[in-house]
Parts: C-alpha cells; sequence; structure tokens
C-alpha cells in the first residue's frame, strides 16, 4: 500500500511542477508586462520597478524563485494590480467561503446521489425507478449555470424565500441556493453511476450466494451489494471534483457568495496574472492532491488493484 | 470426378443470394436506431435545430445588429414576443431582435460543438491507435501524457489561454480542441488493445504492411462505431464548455453571441421582468443537449452488437 502511495505521488509532484511551469510560461508569452499602460512609464521607474518584482531576472531565474517561493513557503508573490494585496491574502480571503459551500455541495451530491441510485436499482423498473432516472436525465442538461438564474428566479424573484446572492458570513439562507445549483448536474450523474452499477452487483453471483443462504435483504444490500457498487462511482468523484471546483466560479459570479472563483474572473478581466496563476496553481494542487485520495480510496476498496 | 453442373450453379445462386439477403453492421444498426423513438425524436429535433440555425435569419424580421429604438428603454413593456411588432422571441434590453440573436447564437454554439467534436475525433483516435497499437514503452508514456494532461484544470487553463492570447472565437475553438481530444484518445486506445492481437491484423502484419497502414487502413475503420457514439456525445459537452465560458463574459464576444451569452444576458436582467431573454435560449440550449443525449445513447445501443 505504502510503495502504491508513493508511486502515485511520484507522479502527482511533476504534475504539479509541470502546471506552474506551463501557466509560468504562458503569462510570459501574453503581449505585454503587467506595467504597460497607456501612458508610457518612464524608462527609470519602470526599470525600477521590474527591479521590484525581480522581471529584469533571466526567464529561468524568475522562474525558479516563483516555484521555489510557493514549494518553501507556499508564498504566490504580490498582486500586479493591487499593490497592496499578496496573492496569498486575496486567495486567503475567498477560500474559505467556496471551501464551504463546496464541500456542502459535495456531500449533498454524493448522499443524494448515492440514495437515489441504490433505491433506483433495489426497486429496479417502479415509480421509484422511473422517477429516479427522469431525475437524472432532466439534471443532465441543467449544469450550475442554468439552475442558477432558474433558482434565483423560483425562489428569489417569485415566492420571495431566500436572498439572491451574497454571504453575510455564511448564513444558511444564503448557501441553499448556491450548494443546490453546483450540486445537482452531479447528483443526478452519481445517481445514474450507482444505479446501473448496483445493478450489476445485484446480478451478479456472490448477491445469489448471499441471498441464497438466507441473509435478509437489508444486510445483502449493506453488506454485500453496497461496497462493489461503489467503485465506479468513486473513479467518478475526481472528474466530478474538478468540474465542481469550476463551476464554483460560476456560483461565485451569480451569487457574489465572493469566493475563489469571483477572484478568478475578476483577474482574468483585469489581467492580474499573478492572481490568475495562483488560483490555477491551487485549484491544480487541489484537484492533484484528491485525485490522489480517490486512487487511494479505490486501491484500498478493491482489492484486484494492486500496485 | 465429374463436376454436376446445376449443383454449382444452386450452390453459387445460394451464396448470391445470402450475400443479397446479409445485412450489414451498419444496415442492422441503421434498424435498430430506427426502432428507438427517443432517438429518432431527438435527430428530428437536431435536425430542425439545424434548419433553424441555417434559414432563421430568412423568416427573422430584423437583422440581429439592428436596434429597435421604438422599444429602447421600455422593453419589459414593449419588447415583449409578438408577431405583430416582427420580434417573434422579443427584444433584449438594448431593443436588438431576441430572434435573430437566438439564430445566430446557435450557430455559433452549434459549431464550437462540431468542432470541438471533430478535433477529438481526429486527434484522439490517431492518438489513441498510435499508443494502443504501437504498445510498450511509448504506449507508457503517451497514456501517462493523457493522463498528466487530464488531471490539470482545464477550465482555468482555458481562461488563462483567453486572456492571455485574447478573447476570440479562434482562440476558444484552440482551447477547446486541446482539451477535447483527452477522453476519446483513452477509449479508442482501450478498444485498439482489444482489435490488436485479431487475425486480420497478425495477416496485415505478416504480409509486411507498415505499422501506419495498418493503424489507418485496419484499425482506425473498426473503431468507428466506438467514435461515433462518443463524438455525438461529447458535441454537447463541447457546448456546455463554451457556453460556460460565455456565461462568464470571456467567451465569445459582442457582436458574435452564443447560447452562454444570451443566457448569461438573460440571467442578468430577470429582475427587470424581460423573462423571454432567458426562456427562449434556454429552451434551445436544453432540448439541443437532450437530443444529443438521447441520440448519442441511441447510436451507441444501435452499434453494440451484444444485444443483437
Amino acid at each position: 500500500m505504502l510503495a502504491y502511495i508513493a508511486k502515485r505521488l511520484a507522479i502527482a509532484v511533476p504534475t504539479l511542477l509541470l502546471l506552474i511551469i506551463i501557466s509560468f510560461l504562458l503569462m510570459h508569452a501574453a503581449p505585454g508586462g503587467p506595467f504597460t499602460q497607456e501612458r508610457a512609464l518612464p524608462a527609470a521607474v519602470l526599470a525600477n520597478l521590474e527591479a521590484k518584482y525581480g522581471l529584469d531576472q533571466p526567464l529561468w531565474r524568475q522562474m525558479a524563485t516563483y516555484v521555489w517561493g510557493i514549494v518553501s513557503d507556499f508564498d504566490f508573490g504580490p498582486s500586479f494590480i493591487y499593490k497592496d494585496r499578496t496573492v496569498n491574502e486575496i486567495i486567503a480571503q475567498g477560500f474559505p467561503v467556496t471551501l464551504t459551500y463546496g464541500s456542502l455541495s459535495f456531500l449533498l451530491a454524493v448522499i443524494v446521489g448515492v440514495t437515489l441510485g441504490v433505491f433506483a436499482a433495489i426497486y429496479h423498473n417502479s415509480w421509484l425507478d422511473y422517477l429516479a432516472v427522469g431525475i437524472s436525465i432532466g439534471a443532465q442538461v441543467l449544469p450550475n449555470f442554468v439552475m442558477a438564474p432558474i433558482l434565483v428566479l423560483v425562489f428569489t424573484l417569485w415566492l420571495r424565500w431566500l436572498p439572491g446572492g451574497g454571504w453575510e458570513g455564511g448564513q444558511w439562507q444564503y448557501i441553499i441556493m448556491p450548494v443546490i445549483a453546483l450540486s445537482t448536474s452531479f447528483m443526478a450523474s452519481i445517481a445514474r453511476i450507482t444505479r446501473s452499477s448496483m445493478l450489476e452487483v445485484l446480478n451478479s453471483n456472490h448477491i445469489r450466494t448471499a441471498r441464497a443462504k438466507g441473509l435478509p435483504e437489508r444486510k445483502v444490500i449493506l453488506r454485500h451489494a453496497l461496497k462493489p457498487a461503489m467503485l465506479p462511482v468513486i473513479s467518478y468523484l475526481g472528474p466530478a471534483f474538478v468540474t465542481m471546483i469550476t463551476g464554483s466560479v460560476v456560483v461565485d459570479i451569480y451569487f457574489s457568495t465572493g469566493g475563489i472563483g469571483k477572484a478568478f474572473v475578476d483577474s482574468a478581466l483585469n489581467r492580474d496574472y499573478a492572481v490568475m496563476m495562483g488560483v490555477t496553481i491551487l485549484v491544480g494542487a487541489l484537484t492533484i492532491l484528491f485525485n490522489l485520495v480517490v486512487d487511494i480510496l479505490y486501491a484500498w476498496i478493491d482489492p484486484k488493484i494492486r500496485y | 470426378m465429374v463436376i454436376d453442373a446445376t449443383r454449382m450453379k444452386s450452390l453459387g445462386d445460394r451464396f448470391a443470394e445470402a450475400e443479397v439477403r446479409g445485412r450489414s453492421p451498419w444496415a442492422d444498426a441503421r434498424k435498430r436506431f430506427a426502432h428507438n423513438k427517443a432517438a429518432v425524436a431527438g435527430l428530428v429535433v437536431l435536425i430542425l435545430i439545424g434548419l433553424f440555425a441555417l434559414f432563421g435569419n430568412l423568416i427573422a424580421a430584423w437583422s440581429n445588429e439592428e436596434l429597435d429604438f421604438a422599444v429602447m428603454g421600455q422593453v419589459a413593456e414593449l419588447g415583449r414576443p409578438s408577431f405583430a411588432s416582427g420580434h417573434y422571441f422579443g427584444t433584449d434590453d438594448l431593443g436588438r431582435d431576441l430572434f435573430a440573436r437566438t439564430v445566430q447564437g446557435t450557430r455559433i454554439s452549434l459549431m464550437v460543438g462540431i468542432v470541438g467534436s471533430a478535433i477529438a475525433v481526429i486527434a484522439g483516435t490517431l492518438y489513441g491507435a498510435t499508443a494502443g497499437y504501437v504498445g510498450g514503452r511509448i504506449d507508457n508514456v503517451m497514456m501517462r501524457t493523457v493522463d498528466i494532461l487530464m488531471s490539470v484544470p482545464y477550465m482555468f487553463v482555458l481562461i488563462l489561454l483567453l486572456v492571455i492570447f485574447g478573447r476570440s472565437i479562434t482562440m476558444l475553438f484552440v482551447g477547446i480542441g486541446l482539451i477535447s481530444w483527452l477522453d476519446m484518445s483513452r477509449i479508442v486506445r482501450g478498444q485498439t488493445l482489444s482489435l490488436k492481437h485479431k487475425e486480420f491484423i497478425e495477416a496485415a502484419q505478416a504480409t509486411g504492411v507498415p505499422t501506419f497502414t495498418i493503424i489507418r487502413r485496419h484499425i482506425v475503420p473498426n473503431l468507428l462505431g466506438v467514435v461515433a457514439v462518443y463524438a455525438t456525445l461529447l458535441v454537447p459537452l463541447m457546448i456546455l464548455t463554451e457556453s460556460f465560458i460565455s456565461f462568464l463574459g470571456l467567451g465569445v464576444q459582442e457582436p458574435l453571441t452564443s447560447w452562454g451569452a444570451l443566457i448569461s444576458e438573460g440571467a442578468g436582467t430577470i429582475n427587470y421582468g424581460t423573462l423571454w431573454q432567458l426562456a427562449f435560449p434556454l429552451f434551445f440550449f436544453v432540448i439541443t443537449l437532450f437530443a444529443f443525449f438521447f441520440v448519442g445513447d441511441g447510436l451507441r445501443d444501435a452499434l453494440d452488437p451484444k444485444d443483437r
């Protein structure tokens, strides 16, 4: 097991480095520097600015400094637009918000999705099954940027139950809609995957054996069917995490929740490359870490996967 | 030994008959597809959407660039959908005809979907087939590269690309093309691995056909079914990606538009009582995605020889 984890780590670290290097080179390929303005700065001022941000150094040196700053101190450097703020401060401000509604959405999607899928499989071809399949097909075409306006329309403008946006320190009224908007399509996918893998498992030999020896149905499902049926779901969690963290950008913009997605789009519109890179790298690191956890979980559950 | 001429004749006839009656896998698939009601309905919807995108402009009373000064400022009251004013879908908050805008958005969204999917088909198939067929260390390196690229949060990188190289539709194509082929190459590689040891490939190898020709002539044609299914399912995903970026205002730029941009506009103005601005683009978006998913599922069922 340890060897397996080490092997996965050995892939994860170069991936992250590659991501950092690619985004760094992309930033450098951008036309115009961070201090290019409509009115050209005097050469001396420009030289001083470049010296301050280390831009007068050769490229490899800048890159090494940048990478080393991240690796040693988790420091993404200063923002190019906001003179008094560092990238770390900007991220630290938005990250807890994203983490709060992101993890809630993830939990909601997994719990509701798995429950729905399992019941649909147990009561195969009943109204419950059709309902679950109907929901999961419908929700497939309702990504977060479609769900968000619909939710606001119904719950804010028509029913006037919930506020249309804001965060207010994470009060529950403000969390509900972002969480639903973000989780719907994943809930649907998880339900669909769970249903089909559960159906397959329920028809397999070991379940027949379990039933034949007279185990109660509850035990058959919880003890024998659920674990193998979860494998496809677990392998879906990695991509789901990526898409979800991407979706948080839409949530942040539409519901003004103020997470890192907001910082990302603002920096994209302001050409604040330092913040963009910081967020991209942070998200990349989270993704890689999450995939690592998923892989380990997978190997732990499925004894057939061996290193 | 005397060969019985009449017997030979009847044998020949029987073979010829079998030849006529025999169904090719594609004819078989067509038949099964035609029996799938959801898939056929999806195909009809797609054809209608395609016609709408191609010829919608001919029945529009307004062009997508004209501003209707009569409704400007009072869009909620005067800009609602009506046949009398020629704004079948109403107008947007600037007084532009939403019908013409929807036609334009449909064109661009479909184009992005189809081009992204086409890039995936070409690049993904070649890459996957090569990796799977050649195997060994090259396969290992090629697929590891795909693994690494897949664990990158591509939407962020795509936005990074769009910001750095300017927000243009070309850049959007490049960016979407860069990521779309990854899944395809994995699927194709898996299929190639199972084809690789079939007798006809061995026969080709034994007769000295060069590797690349084997891939092109013998492997790729046998992958077409899988590729066709996956490409159909990929189009809606590409449309989703494009809409996502356009929703954030980072994708297609004015005066061009797309479903994502239109939905974004509609979503931003639901407060002002102009609900049609959200409803019409959303309707087209949703039914097209549905149609693509149904057609893709139908194709998969039709081409899967397992449940014959």
